[in-house]
């Protein structure tokens, strides 16, 4: 499904991913560790279309198109969503009408039928009860002033809405108690297997136990210096990634 | 021509309607016009020298020969062709001019309550001098603003509004300024006066818009009074086409405990220039001023405010935000003066500009004279574009990116136009709003 050649990107001058490789395929879950800095969020940010990188070298495949010339709309009509690890607050536009408009957008592009204001609400109250949220926050300006832990949460409940391919979670456990963690897990499972693939990055090997990946990955200084399956992030809980990146500094 | 010249010529037109109805010359007002005429004879058009137009160049305005012509010229449109812009069914009074002229025909009077009176300024100048006597002409300066004095030297038809003690009126009361630019470019001083009575309320809209795409000058003043503990919303709604010029000058006088509330939206003309102001004349007044301003093309939108603290415990609020585009150009300038008496005066001043283009500007100066010295006052002003984290965000989530950036255009202007709870005028301005921003229609649901 996604398909990462040799990918090197740089923001202004400096070089941020130095030569990513990485494979997807339909059904699978990854999770994608590494210490801060180390450029995940650039790694996820440029899948998604944010501008702020320059791709230099590499390619990214995604359902064996080039993915790259794409527009971030252009991505999201594909399938592809990103969870951000900052989500924007946005004053003045309301969370429904915000979302009707996404999903609309998607589904046009999808050929298929825009839903109206009753059917968006009552699709939208579904899975707002699924995922615990208060309905409240439906009619609220997007993430403005919701707690740190109500926008994650607002991330995964636009994430059922639009029903991607290719969800890429950036750090969407961090700031969520510990209740909210399973909720949002038990949410990001329902869209497990068939023809979707998750990609997870976390600092957390708590999370992974309730989103089992199939491989994990770790990236360091712009490569991925590891990748095997979950056993490798619980020997990252227990060691660090001192090893890993000495491991890797000994092999240049 | 010279500059004194032309001014003669603007007023000839005036000479002539006079000398074909005496009568009018014989009423009380006469001295009122006189002193204006002689104080626009000697002021002539503010020139670019004067600190308060140094950023707003008349130099297309005085280019014209701008025609006056009396209330027999002034064809009144058909209600359809207006239908748009009239509100009358759901106000409590509406009454519409023509070239500043009233026009009874297109004119209604809804469920206005026994007592308050909404009338053509030119039936209340006969009718009701007692009441009219002690205001008119007592709150826009005319001594030293050109503009106030060549309105006031043709002060004849406009819109009355008295509101007596004690009573509200719920619904709107809706005045419509229309203009047409017409074979040759014409000129209106529509003159307003609007007295609420002590602990009245009432809300009143201006609307100022065109009949067609031509050139013409709007020249317009209201004065208004709010009386002790009354309450006054007044929301002006300016869309003249993008060839006019608009000059409105907008001036309250307060008294004790009473509050202004004023909205104004600046879409349309070419040049537009709004002066508001209120002189918070009595303790404990509260006045708020708000306005919206969109320009796009080669518009230049200027606001000038003056907020006068005059007694103890007033407050003040002002936000007035800008969103340009394109060549546009913004001018706004907010003074606040504290005098000596006007101890614990609470006065907050913003200006927030959202520039959309490179080419975009606005000149912004926030004056604040604190002559007291037990009150708080702030101002701020912002100047920014899009956050393009937020276009982003819009856009990562399958909303195109014209539409995105339209999103959040009006997300800045929303709290301002979320103000308007009147149904006519709030569909007229998601009308107006859905035209002005690209993928307009898109994005209607969220108006
Ligand atoms: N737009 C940008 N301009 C300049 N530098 C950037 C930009 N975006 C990211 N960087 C830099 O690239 C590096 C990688 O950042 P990135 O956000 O991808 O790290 P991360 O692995 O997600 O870290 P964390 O675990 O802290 O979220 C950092 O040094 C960061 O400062
Ligand atoms: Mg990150």
């Amino acid at each position: 499904m996604l398909e990462i050649k040799d990918l090197h990107a740089r923001a202004g001058e400096a070089p941020i991913l130095k030569g990513v490789s990485l494979r997807v395929n339909a059904g699978e879950v990854h999770a994608i560790m590494g210490p801060n800095g180390s450029g995940k969020s650039t790694l996820a940010g440029i899948l998604a279309g944010r501008a702020d990188y320059e791709v230099t070298q590499g390619e990214v495949l995604y359902e064996g198109k080039s993915l790259l010339d794409l527009s971030p709309e252009e991505r999201a009509r594909e399938g592809i969503f990103l969870a951000f690890q900052y989500p924007i607050e946005i004053p003045g536009v309301s969370n429904a009408y915000f979302l009707k408009t996404a999903l609309n957008s998607i589904r046009r592009a999808r050929g298929e039928k825009e839903l109206d204001a009753m059917e968006f609400l009552s699709h939208a109250k579904e899975k707002m009860r699924f995922l615990e949220m208060d309905e409240a926050l439906i009619q609220r300006p997007v993430n403005e002033g919701f707690s740190g832990g109500e926008k994650k949460r607002n991330e995964i409940f636009q994430m059922a809405m639009l029903d991607p391919k290719l969800a890429i979670l950036d750090e969407t456990d961090s700031g969520l108690d510990i209740d909210a963690l399973r909720i949002v897990a038990g949410g990001v499972n329902t869209l497990r297997g068939g023809n979707r693939a998750i990609v997870v990055v976390t600092h957390y090997q708590r999370l992974l136990n309730y989103i089992v990946p199939d491989f994990v990955h770790v990236l360091a200084k712009g490569r991925i210096v590891a990748s095997g399956d979950k056993k490798l992030a619980l020997e990252l809980e227990q060691r660090g990634y001192s090893w890993l990146e000495e491991k890797e500094s000994a092999r240049a | 021509m010279a500059e004194k010249d032309k001014t003669q010529t603007y007023l000839q037109d005036l000479e002539r309607f006079r000398r074909a109805r005496p009568h009018e010359s014989e009423s009380w007002v006469e001295p009122i016009r006189r002193r204006a005429l002689s104080r626009f004879a000697e002021l002539g058009l503010p020139s670019p020298r004067e600190e308060d137009w140094r950023q707003t160049n008349l130099a297309p305005l005085r280019r014209l020969a701008l025609r006056w012509s009396g209330p027999e010229e002034a064809a009144a449109p058909k209600r359809t062709e207006v239908r748009d812009l009239l509100f009358g069914g759901e106000a409590a009074a509406e009454i519409v001019f023509v070239a500043g002229h009233h026009a009874p025909e297109l004119s209604s009077i809804g469920d206005l309550p026994e007592g308050a009176v909404v009338e053509s300024l030119l039936d209340g100048v006969e009718k009701r001098k007692d009441l009219l006597v002690d205001h008119l002409g007592r709150y826009a300066d005319f001594e030293t603003r050109s503009f106030a004095a060549w309105n006031t030297a043709f002060l004849r038809d406009g819109a009355f509004v008295f509101v007596p003690e004690g009573l509200a009126i719920d619904k709107p009361i809706h005045l419509l300024y229309l203009s047409r630019g017409g074979s040759e470019p014409s000129v209106a001083h529509p003159r307003n006066l609007i007295l609420v009575g002590k602990g009245a309320s009432a809300t009143v809209v201006e609307t100022y818009a065109s009949l067609d795409d031509g050139t013409f000058l709007t020249n317009a003043v209201t004065e208004i009074r709010v009386g002790e503990g009354a309450s006054l919303r007044h929301i002006k709604l300016q869309e003249e086409s993008i060839r006019a010029f608009h000059v409105g000058a907008l001036q309250a006088h307060q008294e004790r405990s009473s509050r202004f509330d004023s909205l104004s939206f600046a879409f349309g003309a070419g040049l537009a220039r709004n002066d508001a102001g209120s002189v918070l004349d009595g303790e404990g007044a509260e006045c708020v001023l708000d306005g919206l301003y969109l320009g796009r093309g080669d518009q230049l939108i200027d606001n000038h405010t003056v907020i006068q603290h005059a007694r103890p415990h007033g407050s003040s609020r002002e936000l007035y935000k800008g969103i340009l585009t394109d060549r546009a150009r913004g001018v706004f300038s907010g003074r606040i003066v504290v005098r000596p008496d006007a101890q614990k005066t609470d006065a907050k001043q913003t200006n927030q500009t959202l520039l959309l283009s490179a080419n975009a500007a606005v000149h912004t100066k926030p004056q604040l004279e604190i002559y007291a010295d037990d009150v708080k006052c702030t101002h701020g002003a912002t100047v920014g574009r899009l956050d393009e984290n937020a276009v982003f965000y819009l856009r990562s989530r399958g909303i195109e990116e014209a539409a995105a950036r339209s999103l959040l255009t009006y997300a800045f202007a929303a709290d301002l136009v979320g103000r308007v709870d009147w149904a006519p005028l709030r569909k007229r301005l998601e009308e107006l709003l859905v035209a002005r921003l690209p993928l307009g229609e898109e994005i209607r649901g969220a108006l």
